[in-house]
């Protein structure tokens, strides 16, 4: 087969239930820009499935993908060592992220979307925004990439659920206070579990700031071919993979998106049970670190 | 006899065996290949029919009355000599009657399984006129499959590169035949498999996967390189790519999937026809939990169309065991489906919903599928198509009780390249405009055919167009090098 093989040049353990792989695909390194993904087929028998392009490295012909175990095929990948490789990597998908220049924005990253997010705020501050950044998790172990986003940001605020680092709470709070502050703000990007990013979109609209969020839809082939992403956004049909998938937050039909995303449940339950792979939900590989 | 001359015995020998052969082929039956029967193959993912034994190709061949004038070429959209191949196999040379088709056709294991035959060659083939016509589309597949590995001889390099998008069959079909003349040529392709529809819609119980496969390998041996993972417009663009190659061959296909646009289409369990089966053929869900990707086994699902695609969708759900529904707005002489398709469906038990037209999906509180509303439909007057037009009766609303919905009312061709090209243009179905005889785009060197160009059409339309735009594209790269 003329596919190139795309081998893990490292792999790490980034946070809690978290690891960061960082694989060959010069072609998709080479056109990478922040705010888009790559569709992942780790081996033979696996799932095509969406990951972000967390960071990329065009001379090395690297990308960087950060990945939550959450079911079979993200638990295989995760499960997967150093020098192996993954079959099959096609991107970079979806639209990049539309630029602001010279204002103020907003980065908010929850839980894996904390990955994502970084190379958007980068991409902000090299065009030249104040950027302020809102991370939050479920608890400090969860959190990682503080210091690159740090490096990147002109303000950084962590949320943690259970208050072990940061304010005690939602990212919506330091953004609802920042709201209210009264300061100039061109956009907020945020992106992170659903139920965040609704919530983002609630707490932003009161105020007319321009919204966007990411979507992360169940997806099959990443090129419009399916429908199996569609989303309703202004009361219209659009295709995640090719119309997004980042959208104008308070144009989305959020409560659609949590039904659609129970589709496979109950499927996953037998997937991961016949997944021998993993134990107490985290692959072999790493519970035994 | 005693005393009988020489010649006289020679002619009566000759014409008892005339009589003895006349009797023998009795042109009024067409042989038909053994199939696996409804109740046994709803339960597999294996092919249908079978392909003729020896034996039952050459008893169906000789009821060929090779015409004069044969009809059955005029039929053909790639025009493959079927007098010629039918006799060949009749005398038992089946490796010559393969080599007769691959002629015209480089994949007839697939076109014989899956052309429209009725409405092409085998419409107008004279004995259709008396009895059933000849069965050319078995007969091709039979001598496809017959046929032994033959070794392709390398084309010396004529120093010219083309770079081709999509490895359907418009894309394997300019490919092959641009090797052949000598030019480098490089596919890339989106999907992690190569055969466009042929791999991701058709199912296998009606084209195994197998047979595309070695059709591939065919192509590759030819000297094609085929490159997947490569989605042109955002791994690679074809600004980039006319950099690199002389020309640039577009068969993307028409996969944009269509929906009804009426409410509830967004509820969980509705699928759009090509997820449904590419969930099924590329990622082999059948196969789930062995195969990663899931699939819905709906109890009872209710498949929107008549076409093609439609039939496979209700197939395939039949054999994911539901009792499936298949709703369309007009009647059963409409359906656009393969003829073999629509009896092969209502053998496995298919239910036909005919001149029913939903207009509802009707879901439950946790926003799932759980019917199904029509109405029923009358034809009027015939449309702009030539086909009777459905109109809704009122008042005759009725709820289907279904989990699942597929929509399997056409697809469009993905306006991926025409956004991501400039002076790429559409026309107003948003398909690629182009030349109609160079096949040659609004962008010079860049030329294009199959479904792209014509939206949602057949296997051979597509292969017909692609081998006319791979010598519009020999004449381009040549006449631009010798300038
Ligand atoms: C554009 C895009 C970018 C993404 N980027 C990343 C990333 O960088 N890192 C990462 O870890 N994940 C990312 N995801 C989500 C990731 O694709 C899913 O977690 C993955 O498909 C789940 O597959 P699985 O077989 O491991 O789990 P499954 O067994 O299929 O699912 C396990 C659980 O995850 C939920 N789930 C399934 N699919 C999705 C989905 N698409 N999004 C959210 N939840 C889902 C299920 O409802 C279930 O509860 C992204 C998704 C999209 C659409
Ligand atoms: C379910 C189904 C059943 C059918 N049954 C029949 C039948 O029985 N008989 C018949 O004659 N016809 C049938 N058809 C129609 C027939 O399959 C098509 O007309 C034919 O495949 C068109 O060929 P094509 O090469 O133009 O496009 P396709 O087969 O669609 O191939 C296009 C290829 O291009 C790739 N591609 C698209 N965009 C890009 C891009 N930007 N970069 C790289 N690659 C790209 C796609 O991934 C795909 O592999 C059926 C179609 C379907 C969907
Ligand atoms: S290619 Fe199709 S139309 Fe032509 S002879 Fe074969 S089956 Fe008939
Ligand atoms: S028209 Fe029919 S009978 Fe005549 S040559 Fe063609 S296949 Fe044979
Ligand atoms: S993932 Fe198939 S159309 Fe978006």
């Amino acid at each position: 087969m003329d596919t190139q093989l795309h081998r893990i040049v490292s792999k790490s353990r980034i946070a809690s239930f978290t690891t960061q792989l960082v694989v060959e695909a010069p072609d998709v390194a080479r056109k990478a820009r922040a705010g888009q993904f790559v569709i992942v087929r780790a081996a033979e028998h696996g799932e095509r499935i969406p990951l972000t392009i967390a960071d990329y490295d065009r001379e090395r012909g690297t990308i960087t993908m950060v990945i939550q175990p959450v079911g079979r095929s993200t638990g295989l990948i995760c499960s997967m060592c150093e020098s192996d490789s993954l079959l099959d990597v096609a991107g970079p998908l979806g639209n990049p992220t539309e630029p602001v220049e010279g204002g103020t924005v907003v980065c908010i990253g929850g839980g894996i979307g904390i990955a994502p997010i970084y190379p958007i705020a980068r991409e902000m501050k090299a065009l030249g925004n104040r950027v302020i950044t809102i991370i939050g998790a479920r608890s400090a172990d969860y959190l990682f990439w503080e210091d690159k986003l740090g490096a990147v940001s002109d303000e950084v605020h962590i949320a943690t659920d259970d208050g072990s680092k940061g304010i005690k709470g939602f990212v919506t709070m330091p953004l609802q206070d920042l709201l209210k502050s009264g300061a100039r703000i061109d956009r907020v990007i945020a992106i992170g579990p659903l139920i965040m990013m609704k919530n983002v979109a609630n707490t932003t609209r009161p105020f007319g700031v321009k919204t966007i969020v990411s979507l992360n839809t169940v997806m099959v082939d990443g090129t419009g071919m399916c429908g199996s992403c569609r989303v309703s956004v202004a009361g219209q049909t659009k295709f995640s993979c090719v119309d997004g998938p980042e959208f104008d937050a308070h144009d989305v039909n959020f409560d659609e998106l949590l039904a659609r995303g129970r589709i496979y449940s109950l499927e996953e339950g037998a997937a991961r049970e016949a997944y021998e792979h993993m134990k107490d939900g985290e692959p072999l590989c790493l519970a035994r670190k | 006899m005693p005393g009988e001359k020489v010649d006289d015995w020679l002619k009566r020998k000759k014409a008892a065996s005339v009589a003895k052969e006349e009797k023998v082929i009795d042109r009024r039956q067409r042989v038909m290949p053994r199939e696996q029967p409804p109740e046994e193959r709803i339960k597999n993912f294996d092919e249908v029919s079978h392909t003729y034994t020896d034996d039952e190709a050459k008893r169906e061949a000789q009821r060929c009355l090779k015409c004069k004038t044969p009809m059955c070429i005029e039929g053909c959209p790639v025009g493959i000599d079927i007098p010629k191949f039918v006799t060949e196999i009749a005398g038992g040379r089946t490796q010559e009657a393969a080599r007769t088709i691959k002629e015209r056709n480089s994949l007839p294991a697939i076109c014989g399984r899956v052309c429209p035959q009725e409405s092409q060659c085998e419409k107008l083939c004279i004995l259709g006129m008396k009895w059933r016509p000849l069965s050319i589309g078995r007969l091709e597949r039979y001598a496809a499959d017959m046929q032994q590995d033959e070794r392709v001889e390398p084309q010396p390099p004529n120093g010219h590169k083309v770079a081709v998008i999509g490895s359907g069959p418009a894309g394997l079909t300019a490919a092959g035949e641009l090797a052949k003349m000598g030019y480098k040529v490089v596919i890339y392709e989106a999907l992690h498999t190569a055969g466009g529809v042929l791999a991701y819609g058709i199912p296998e119980f009606r084209l195994p996967k197998d047979i595309v496969a070695k059709e591939v390998a065919y192509v590759r041996s030819l000297g094609v390189e085929i490159r997947l993972n490569q989605i042109v417009g955002k791994t690679v663009t074809i600004d980039e790519l006319l950099e690199q190659y002389d020309a640039v061959f577009i068969g993307s296909g028409a996969g944009l999937p269509n929906f009804l646009g009426i409410p509830g289409e967004n509820l969980n369990g509705v699928y759009s026809a090509n997820e449904y089966l590419t969930r099924v053929n590329l990622m082999k869900a059948y196969k789930f939990p062995e195969y990663d990707t899931p699939i819905k086994r709906g109890k009872t699902v209710a498949v929107v169309g008549g076409g093609n695609v439609a039939m496979d969708a209700a197939r395939t759900a039949r054999r994911l065991g539901a009792r499936v529904y298949l709703i369309y707005r007009r009647g059963e002489e409409e359906m656009p489906a393969r003829r073999e398709e629509i009896e092969h469906a209502r053998e496995e038990g298919i239910e036909f919903k005919l001149l029913m037209n939903p207009v509802r999906v009707i879901g439950d509180d946790q926003g799932w599928v759980r019917g199904i509303e029509c109405v029923t439909m009358e034809l009027s007057e015939p449309d702009e198509s030539g086909r009777a037009r459905p109109v809704p009766v009122k008042g005759s609303e009725t709820v289907l009780d279904v989990d699942t919905v597929i929509i399997a009312i056409g697809n469009s061709p993905n306006p991926l390249l025409a956004k991501t090209t400039q002076g790429l243009k559409l026309n107003r179905h948003g398909a690629l405009e182009v030349d109609g005889y160079t096949f040659m785009t609004s962008k010079e060197g860049v030329f294009a055919g199959g479904d792209a160009v014509s939206g949602s059409a057949t296997v051979i339309s597509a292969m017909g167009q692609a081998k006319e735009a791979a010598k519009a594209i020999d004449e381009y790269v040549k006449s631009k090098a010798g300038k």
